[in-house]
């Protein structure tokens, strides 16, 4: 047994995922210790295990082997509403159909027995995020940016320590990219919460993250402070991902 | 342009004679009271009393259906059991009849099984149960099918959310399932009504007696056995007042499609894990599958066991199978043809960014063109050219001619529905560039259009063809000795109690109608490559 401490939020050992329905099958090999209260950015190429690396965390990945410990606790095993975490995809975060409190209110309750003092969260969560007065309006009729600032107010309502984003930003603009990013790092700092971000923009890694997890062919690459890989001068395969600059949409 | 006043002229002519009849009779016999007697307002209740059963039968079964369906997304079967739900559309009415009846008739499947635990035989098909259980046989598969794609319409995220945020079973349906089925059920609800109320050969064969009869079926009776055209005229009025009424309302309720897109993100569901959500959904599915597949089965199986060889020389099937054979072939192709050239006739003339008013006339005619055969049912046509032709003579002289082009509108407004989309790919595929290099007439058919175009002609050739196969209400009403189709051999087999080849028919017909059903409905197995 590995000592736990209290300062690890993410504890993957010898976990293995195998894919043998694959095109060409292969096995995904994770190891790694992730802090608690810092920005972890996930990294690599397409098809690297970013995402899967992320879904594991969130339980919607069961490993073939190896054992999943999150705050310390045995997770493997657990289901991904009883783990401590909040997902936000890249999209498809709201129900579309619902309106923007109902969505926000299902992060406290999923049955939506809601008290006053709920109601009064989510007035407060939904200020905090800058869409005070958007409660009843439904998902269709925001922005991009701000439907992913909704699914923001949600996880700070559900009040869970860890929060995972898979590329929450790459289906916006370049200067909602930037807002969205802002808002998240000040998020960040009042909550003090532990954040895993998969992206595949290197700006991303340079304004928001503390430690980069790089992955290359399914295994973790490297694992190393954010300032140390954005100066980084090898291997071929991170100078890559330094270099190619977002494609302007 | 041609085509649409063709279309309008034969179901004008037939709407015209009816209405003419009826200032003739009335003012010749003064019965203008009787016209719409107490009989032709019960038929008429009867008519939409059944339609509305069948709808929340076939409804209330599909939505668990179809969410079984939705929630076990790989086991092994599953894509038969979706297939199983697309047999139905293909089957003539009459044979389904005859396998519904193996199944559920007096000494039908489920009655020898209950007579087993000493029950004599409590299962009465005919009348309104057997209508019902008929039309939730047809109604019930088409509404999963379309409930199923709309939810498999919702996005994967969708499911990963709420497994994050944990939302129970019960949740899931309120806030996601529900909402979903809400938005479609009244489309599905209208569609299934319309059918119901304008079913012909189920009511004539399953209704047995003017007890349990519909509208259609009353102007054939009226027709053909009574002959009392007043009658027949009332309840032509009523059944296109009736289905006008329909398609208003059909138009009105119909949402308009959010086809919402997704990452394409594979759907993984973490609901229903416990055994008995497992085992709920196993009994559910299985219900329903047993439900369309046993009389199909019953169809197979007394089927086989009919005298094949001693039908295979019978010289009256033969000219039956040739009869229908022709009249599907020529009507097919007709159907085809006509909704061909009025779609390439719209592109055309839609094309330019700014068309002109001819070009919206026309547009607006095609789409009223075909609207207008929905709402005048084949048996109505039918009544209407009985009783234009009648002063000429005998009027199966002219049967032939006139079941074919009722054959070949009856399936226009199907055929429309799969080229329109196709023709306009097409179009929007290959427009500019044939036209910039000046690939023009013939070259223009062979190089670009016919290989673009091929696979949806084709499929919708072999769906009319099973239409038409598998039509009984037009030639009910004008076929005779010397014009016997297929499905009318089979229906006078039936009537003649010779069972043993009504049965044989019946696996033929049916057979051949699925087939060409299967090949006009099949989609393209693998993915076109990005280009």
């Amino acid at each position: 047994m590995t000592p736990t401490s209290p300062d690890i939020a993410v504890r993957l050992e010898n976990v293995a995922v195998r894919f043998p329905d694959h095109p060409s099958p292969r096995t995904l090999l994770f190891n790694a210790t992730i802090e608690r209260g810092k920005v972890t950015a996930i990294t690599g190429a397409s098809g690297s295990g970013k995402s899967t690396l992320l879904n594991l965390v969130a339980g919607f990945e069961t490993p073939d082997e190896g054992r999943i410990s999150i705050l310390g606790r045995h997770a493997t095993d657990v289901p991904p509403a009883l783990r401590p975490v909040s997902v936000i995809f890249q999209e498809h975060n709201l129900f579309a159909h619902l309106d923007i409190a109902t969505n926000v209110g299902l992060g406290i309750d999923p049955a939506l027995k809601l008290t006053g003092e709920d109601r009064e969260r989510i007035e407060r969560a939904l200020r905090d995020v800058g869409l005070a007065g958007f409660a009843s309006r439904l998902p269709p009729t925001l922005s991009g940016g701000e439907r992913q600032r909704v699914a923001l107010a949600r996880a700070l309502v559900r009040q869970r320590p860890i929060l995972l984003l898979d590329e929450p930003f790459a289906a916006l603009d370049p200067g909602l990219r930037q807002e969205m990013g802002d808002l998240l790092a000040a998020l960040q700092e009042k909550e003090a919460s532990t954040i895993l971000l998969v992206t595949h923009h290197a700006d991303d890694v340079r304004r928001l993250a503390d430690r980069v997890l790089f992955l290359d062919d399914g295994k973790i690459a490297l694992h190393e402070d954010a300032d140390r890989f954005l100066r980084r001068s090898e291997p071929d395969a991170v100078v890559r991902f330094l270099g190619a600059r977002p494609p302007a949409s | 342009m041609a085509s649409i006043v063709g279309i309008a002229l034969f179901v004008g002519a037939a709407i015209l004679a009816l209405s003419l009849a009826a200032t003739v009779e009335t003012a010749g016999i003064n019965r203008s009271n009787a016209v719409f007697d107490a009989y032709v307002w019960r038929i008429a209740r009867f008519t939409l009393i059944q339609a509305g059963l069948s709808t929340i039968l076939s409804v209330a079964f599909a939505i668990p259906v179809a969410l079984a369906l939705a929630r076990r997304r790989s086991f092994p079967g599953r894509i038969w059991i979706i297939r199983l739900m697309a047999l139905p559309l293909g089957l003539p009415a009459l044979v389904a009849a005859l396998g519904i009846v193996g199944i559920w008739g007096r000494q039908g499947v489920v009655n020898d099984l209950l007579a087993l635990i000493d029950l004599d035989r409590p299962v009465a098909i005919y009348g309104l149960a057997g209508i019902l259980v008929a039309h939730v046989f047809f109604n019930m598969p088409l509404a999963v099918r379309l409930l199923l794609s709309g939810l498999d319409r919702i996005p994967g995220e969708y499911w990963l959310v709420s497994a994050n945020l944990g939302l129970s079973s019960l949740s899931l349906f309120r806030f996601i399932e529900w909402p979903v089925i809400r938005g479609l059920l009244s489309g599905i609800a209208g569609l299934i009504f319309m059918l119901c109320a304008t079913s012909f050969t189920l009511v004539l064969t399953l209704g047995g007696g003017p007890a349990a009869s519909t509208l259609e079926v009353a102007i054939y009776q009226a027709l053909r056995f009574d002959f009392d055209p007043p009658r027949a005229i009332a309840l032509s009025a009523l059944q296109i007042a009736v289905t006008a009424a329909l398609l208003l309302v059909l138009r009105w309720l119909t949402p308009p499609v959010t086809e919402g897109f997704t990452t394409g993100r594979p759907v993984r569901r973490f609901d229903g894990r416990s055994n008995i959500a497992i085992l709920a959904d196993i009994l559910v599915i299985a219900i329903a599958a047993l439900f369309v597949a046993a009389p199909l089965a019953s169809v197979l199986f007394s089927g086989l066991a009919s005298d094949l060889p001693k039908l295979a020389a019978d010289a009256q099937v033969h000219r039956a199978i040739v009869t229908s054979l022709a009249i599907a072939a020529v009507s097919a192709g007709l159907s085809v043809t006509l909704a061909t050239v009025m779609l390439t006739t719209n592109q055309i003339l839609m094309s330019p960014r700014r068309p002109g008013r001819f070009a919206h006339v026309f547009s607006g005619s095609v789409a009223a063109g075909t609207s207008l055969i929905l709402l005048v049912p084949p048996v109505v046509i039918g009544a209407g050219w009985f009783l234009l032709l009648r002063p000429l003579g005998d009027v199966a002289r002219f049967a032939p001619a006139i079941i074919i082009v009722i054959n070949t509108l009856m399936a226009l407004p199907f055929v429309t529905r799969v080229l329109a989309p196709a023709i306009a790919t097409h179009a929007a595929r290959t427009g500019r560039l044939t036209t910039s290099l000046g690939i023009n007439g013939w070259s223009r058919i062979v190089l670009v259009d016919w290989p673009g175009l091929r696979r949806p002609l084709l499929m919708s050739l072999s769906f009319a063809a099973a239409l038409s196969l598998g039509d009984l209400g037009a030639v009910a009403l004008l076929g005779s000795q010397d014009m016997v189709t297929l499905p009318y051999l089979l229906y006078s087999r039936m009537g003649s109690y010779r069972t043993t080849d009504a049965a044989g028919l019946a696996l033929l017909l049916g057979t051949v109608c699925m087939a060409l059903t299967i090949l006009g409905t099949a989609r393209e197995r693998r993915p076109e490559r990005a280009s």
